[in-house]
């Protein structure tokens, strides 16, 4: 375990989250994407040691870290999952875009909007509460 | 029998390209993607039946052996949610033919991005391996986005954001909860985490088990993780909220149910975490329906409540409780998929879904006006019809496990849904409309409502089905009770999927 790494991914989430959080979305996108590069840099921690790269060598051996004196293969597992997982998020990334600029078309902002018939319930609710108040 | 867990997953994805393909006809694309759900369907019915004479199926994709492969399997209780979340396919789409017939730049995106949806839900009920769901997921989500901004227009826009970035968030938590479990046991295999976790110290298992929740938790609209799911399923067209409505949460609640008891089971009787957190959903979902005045937001904060009636049978952990929830969860999803097909009878008949200016419709329609109490009546839990042997069922393990609390809150949100139900009967299928549509002359005498033949059809089809699932009572809850048995006993899961020596060595 590298513990400058898992400094790293603390950094990550925090920034992520710390995006994710503001009203523009451009920034939540921004957000998304820091947090899903810290969850694959996790995934790589999750692997354990920094070892050969994960080849069968020409004698056909497969060498495990730990024994032959430490020099063997890294886990490749997480590896082939930050892959796929790197894929996902990229597609997603680029469909967020996609979906921030339509937004931006049809509004002419950057922000996230308000749920309208939420705010009116919410709205028609402090008017029937207000009276009693009042009085 | 491999054959018969793989093609539910490739059927439907070989189906989406082949309607990319041909996107220059409908005919050709609708009877592509028609046909497919249907086999599908078919496939799902000898699955449940192999699965319930074996009590699980498996196959390993590829064929190499367990920890390594690919593992799908279907135990019962998979094997059940499979089959009626592709009968939900199969109605909802030939309702969607109906509605969507004549928005043909609509259609063309509609067919390919659907059967997606369905190979993601399949795959979701089929995978035994704890990363591959997290795939399956993804496949699903995905069409999931599409289709609910498929109109673009600007409610679904921003409903569409929230929805996609709360997902998002869910599924990057996935990735960090999947990598903290491989760096504490060293697997992704769901049975041989079940082994591998039991052995971790308590703390860890415990801080895994709720990440996990935590995860499914958003997915599946759990208090206080629900507030995405009003916000976003009413934006889209009828047809797709219906299908999202009943299967998308469901999936969540299916995987919630299946980590929680296959991986984190809980020896100490019910625990009270979950109980609490099903009692709040229960509680503020249906207080939520009440505030609304939409009938498809009224019904999206049920979906809410009623997730809180599954969560309760899963937080007793017994077997009757496990049982009561998966028959709760068929029952569910018939009806939450009918009533919000109705919800969407009554808007493209009068052009509205909003209650003050609704009005008439049972005299404008009067089989609408049946459909919906027989649902609506349901979804409360009034007796003969199915909510009520669902909800009979988890008052009385509750109260078999003396926690008398739940029972209660569990029996007065059934009142506020009944009331929230009126609610809709009052505002929409009697009286006359507060604020009629602009343009829009109604004699609520002498007008009748158009209605598409196809999408009465498959409205009345499940609405149908629902009245079945009442009446089969007994041999669905047999069954429900035999899929909570795997649930509890966890071995013949992790024989399935290992083999008998694995399990002997630990």
């Amino acid at each position: 375990m590298s513990l400058s790494l898992a400094f790293v991914v603390a950094v990550l989430f925090a920034v992520g989250t710390y995006l994710l959080l503001q009203r523009t979305l451009t920034r939540v996108i921004f957000g998304v994407a820091i947090m899903g590069h810290g969850a694959n840099l996790l995934l790589q921690l999750a692997g354990g040691r920094a070892g050969e790269p994960p080849l069968v060598g020409d004698d056909g051996a497969a060498r495990i870290v730990g024994q032959d004196g430490g020099g063997g293969f890294v886990d490749p597992l997480p590896q082939a999952l930050a892959l796929t997982a790197i894929v996902i998020a990229f597609g997603l990334t680029a469909y967020l875009l996609a979906m921030a600029y339509r937004s931006w078309v049809l509004t002419n902002s950057d922000e996230v909007e308000d749920d309208v018939e939420d705010r009116r319930i919410a709205r028609s609710q402090a008017r029937d509460t207000a009276p009693e108040e009042a009085r | 029998m491999s054959l018969l867990l793989a093609l539910p997953i490739a059927l439907p994805l070989v189906a989406a390209a082949l309607t990319l393909l041909v996107r220059g006809s409908r005919w050709a694309q609708r009877a592509i993607s028609l046909t497919t759900c249907v086999a599908v369907m078919v496939l799902a019915v000898f699955l449940l039946l192999a699965a319930d004479a074996q009590g699980a199926v498996v196959s390993q994709v590829g064929g190499w052996p367990a920890p390594f492969g690919i593992t799908l399997i279907a135990d019962r209780f998979g094997a059940i949610m499979l089959l009626i979340s592709t009968i939900m396919i199969v109605t909802v789409l030939v309702y969607a033919l109906g509605q969507l017939d004549d928005e043909r730049e609509f259609n063309l995106h509609f067919h390919p991005v659907y059967l997606v949806l369905s190979a993601g839900v399949s795959a979701s009920f089929l995978t035994g391996d704890l990363f591959n769901l997290f795939v399956a997921f993804e496949v699903m989500l995905i069409a999931s986005y599409v289709l609910i901004t498929l109109g673009a227009n600007r409610g679904q826009v921003r409903s569409g954001m929230t929805y996609v970035v709360i997902n998002l968030l869910a599924s990057t938590m996935f990735v960090a909860a999947v990598a903290l479990i491989y760096a504490a046991t060293g697997t992704v295999n769901m049975a041989q985490l079940a082994l591998r976790i039991a052995e971790l110290p308590e703390g860890l298992r415990l801080a895994l088990g709720y990440l996990l929740l935590v995860v499914f938790g958003v997915k599946a609209g759990i208090f206080p993780l629900f507030f995405w799911l009003p916000d976003s399923y009413p934006t889209a067209p009828a047809p797709i909220t219906a299908l999202f409505a009943g299967l998308l949460t469901k999936v969540g609640v299916y995987t919630l149910i299946r980590t929680q008891t296959l991986m984190f089971p809980h020896d100490g009787g019910p625990s009270i975490v979950i109980l609490v957190i099903a009692g709040l959903t229960m509680l503020v979902g249906v207080l939520g329906a009440i505030a609304q005045n939409d009938i498809k937001r009224i019904l999206s904060f049920h979906i809410v409540s009623q997730i809180g009636y599954m969560i309760f049978g899963l937080g007793l952990f017994s077997l009757a409780g496990l049982a009561a929830a998966v028959y709760y969860i068929v029952h569910h999803i018939v009806v939450k998929t009918s009533l919000f097909l109705i919800g969407g009878l009554v808007e493209t008949g009068t052009g509205t879904g909003a209650l003050r200016r609704l009005g008439g419709v049972a005299r404008q329609a009067p089989v609408l006006g049946l459909l919906f109490l027989t649902a609506a009546f349901s979804l409360a839990g009034l007796p003969p019809f199915s909510g009520f042997v669902a909800k009979l069922a988890l008052v009385q393990e509750g109260l078999n496990l003396q926690h008398g609390g739940i029972v209660a809150v569990s029996l007065l949100v059934s009142l506020l849904t009944l009331f929230s139900m009126t609610k809709i009967w009052g505002g929409a299928f009697w009286g006359t409309p507060e604020q009629p549509v602009a343009g829009r002359v109604d004699d609520r005498r002498t007008t009748k409502l158009a209605m598409n033949p196809l999408m009465l059809g498959s409205t009345v089809a499940l609405v149908g089905l629902s009245v079945v699932i009442s009446i089969a009572a007994t041999p669905l809850y047999q069954l429900s009770e035999r899929a909570a048995e795997t649930l509890v006993e966890r071995d013949p899961y992790i024989e399935a999927v290992l083999g008998p020596t694995e399990v002997v060595q630990q």
